[in-house]
């Protein structure tokens, strides 16, 4: 007993002490598991990417500029394919035009969607429906087979990392907008919004003081999806021979291997190094995602 | 179903074809390429014409197709053909129509997509079920988690993983194609094996792809209907565990599902369709991607408008299918 007293105040001490942001932020992550493994991952490709832009020639990433079809090595780690690229060198270019192509698509898609969003469900009426309708309209029809005409119709020389993310984001703002759109219809029915309506605050103040404030959660949740989406779909573009064919897009070596048969030729590597590229940009991308939702919306927030 | 409900969704349905067939219409003709012009360019390229002839014979070639017309004119006449699912010539294999084309390798697509999506939709459902279901053995539950981890893993790479490591390093399947090469197609059972062997490897990675996606779908919903009333009661008036896990539990996630597969059919038919591609299989997916190398474009125009109408329908026909599923929506 005394010595439970002694303690006790030692104790309490320290509980009311105010953990540091990064305790906080460490403890958040030991519950929310996903998002930390999955920023850990994109941590690890942006430091590959980071570190081999200053040790890779960039120049290796591009046709005839080293030996063609030799398997990895200690001089070429991921090999080198029939075209006479550096695989190391593709990789690290091709994913800093991977995460152009995301940030970009991601950033315009996002954009759009909160604008869209906000308008519609903040104004009502015919802007609403005319939203809505076409949302509606067009979320049946596969955004890929679209994209695959608009891609198809450009000259090929006019296709490059820029236009491939502006082909991605055209046709891709729908969920984004849907989904704030919904959010914006709960918060302004919501008592603070009508408070502020009520002491005359203008309908600009109520959109950027007491609306966008609380979305932002839901908006950096739309924009990862977003980028997500921007990814794939440049990827599946690029599978299907319709990327910039010259660029070292990590689709672009895969349909490239494809169409060489590299595996009935015996040359593995080739297209591993860029599937591999794949998996751990989407994976991190779907988790990182994951871990957001459950940030953003309470309902499928752990209670452990 | 009231006949209301019905129009409303078949006035939809036609909606979205107009949406897509408008698109699919207008995009290519906003862009400077002329497919005809460079069609006649390459093959001057390759000799045998000279300019002057080159001008009369795309006059002549617009005049056939009907591109001397007014715009409005063409794009009326476009639905029409579209209506009757006409899409016109292949520039590379005509005489062929497109829609010749799509027939022909219509079954194989038709053929993979139906097996796979059933048995992922199934087996998918089934996992998922069983992980989110308490009584059940602690092994069966954990069958699902290796799926859940496969799930961001597109079916494309999952289908060049497949081949590296079955059919390169294990030499246990065939790389690619329909079936060996130098085998004629024949009515035999060795032929038919020949095929299936063929046809495992891109049925594996397209199941292996979009399992994971029904696992989690599943066991959130199950987790939500256990804690239902209804699910208490019929533990209480001692049903067997199968008997609640079938009619009770199974029967009432079941249902979301299928307009989740409704809503994903976009995903597994533009999946499979690259799947294709990359195995080589002469499906759509292969006829596409060679009509992208060849800029044969009324080939590429013809079957992404064809997909995007096959999935508006086999959506409108989910749905029909639903009151079916579900006494309180069909006695609505």
């Amino acid at each position: 007993m005394t010595t439970l007293t002694a303690t006790s105040p030692a104790i309490a001490q320290a509980s009311i002490e105010q953990p540091t942001g990064l305790v906080l932020l460490l403890r958040y992550f030991r519950r929310n598991k996903g998002l930390a493994v999955g920023l850990l991952i994109l941590l690890g490709l942006i430091l590959f990417t980071v570190i081999g832009f200053m040790v890779i020639n960039p120049k290796h990433a591009y046709p005839l500029s080293v030996a063609t079809r030799k398997p990895p090595s200690l001089q070429y780690p991921f090999g080198t394919d029939f075209f006479g690229r550096n695989l190391v060198a593709a990789m690290v270019v091709g994913m800093w035009q991977t995460a152009i192509i995301g940030v970009l698509a991601g950033g315009l898609g996002t954009m759009i969607g909160v604008v869209l969003g906000f308008t519609s469900a903040y104004f009502g009426g015919w802007i609403d429906a005319t939203v809505r309708t076409i949302c509606q309209i067009l979320t049946p029809i596969p955004v890929l087979l679209i994209q695959v005409v608009v891609a198809g119709s450009l000259d090929k020389r006019d296709v490059t990392i820029i236009t491939m993310a502006l082909i991605v984001v055209m046709l891709a703002w729908m969920g984004p907008t849907l989904v704030i759109r919904a959010q914006v219809l709960t918060m302004k029915e919501r008592q603070f919004v009508s408070v502020a309506k009520l002491s005359g605050v203008s309908d600009v103040g109520i959109i950027f003081k007491e609306i966008l404030p609380n979305l932002l959660p839901f908006i950096a949740a739309a924009f990862v999806g977003q980028v997500f989406a921007a990814v794939f779909a440049s990827f599946y573009l690029a599978v299907l021979g319709l990327g910039p064919l010259r660029e070292p897009l990590l689709g672009n070596i895969i349909w490239a291997a494809q169409l060489q048969g590299a595996f009935f030729n015996g040359w593995w590597w080739w297209p591993i190094a860029p599937s591999i590229a794949m998996i751990l940009i989407l994976g991190s991308l779907a988790l990182i995602n994951m871990g957001l939702d459950e940030l953003a919306n309470p309902r499928v927030r752990k209670t452990e | 179903m009231n006949f209301k409900l019905i129009a409303k969704r078949l006035s939809f349905l036609v909606l979205v074809i107009w949406a897509a067939s408008t698109i699919v219409f207008f995009v290519p003709r906003l862009s400077p390429r002329n497919a005809i012009r460079e069609r006649f360019a390459e093959l001057s390229r390759s000799g045998g014409f000279s300019s002057g002839d080159i001008e009369k014979l795309i006059a002549s070639m617009n005049q056939q197709f009907g591109l001397d017309k007014p715009l409005l004119e063409q794009y009326w006449n476009y639905l029409g053909n579209v209506v009757r699912l006409d899409f016109g010539y292949s520039l590379n294999r005509y005489p062929a129509t497109v829609a010749d084309i799509i027939a022909q390798a219509l079954p194989w697509t038709f053929g993979l997509l139906m097996v796979t999506t059933i048995l992922s939709f199934v087996i998918g459902n089934l996992l998922g079920a069983i992980s989110a279901w308490p009584k059940a053995p602690q092994w069966l539950r954990s069958i699902a988690t290796p799926f859940v981890l496969l799930t961001g893993v597109p079916p494309v790479i999952m289908g060049v993983l497949l081949l590296f490591f079955i059919g390169f390093r294990l030499k246990l399947l065939p790389l690619g194609g329909a079936y060996s090469i130098g085998v004629v197609p024949t009515w035999s059972w060795d032929f038919a094996f020949d095929l299936l062997l063929h046809q495992l490897l891109p049925g594996l990675a397209l199941i292996l792809g979009s399992v994971g996606g029904w696992v989690l779908s599943m066991r959130g919903m199950g987790v939500t209907i256990q804690g239902e009333d209804y699910v208490n009661f019929a533990e209480h008036k001692g049903l067997t565990g199968g008997r609640i896990f079938r009619d009770y539990y199974l029967r009432n996630t079941l249902l979301p599902q299928v307009t989740g597969l409704a809503l994903a059919l976009g995903t597994v038919v533009t999946s499979a369709i690259i799947v294709e591609g990359i195995f080589g299989l002469p499906g759509l997916g292969t006829v596409l991607n060679n009509a992208i190398r060849s800029n044969d474009f009324p080939t590429i125009y013809g079957i992404v408008l064809f997909i995007t109408i096959a999935i508006a329908v086999l959506m409108a026909v989910l749905e029909f299918v639903y009151p079916l599923l579900d006494p309180r929506v069909r006695n609505q």
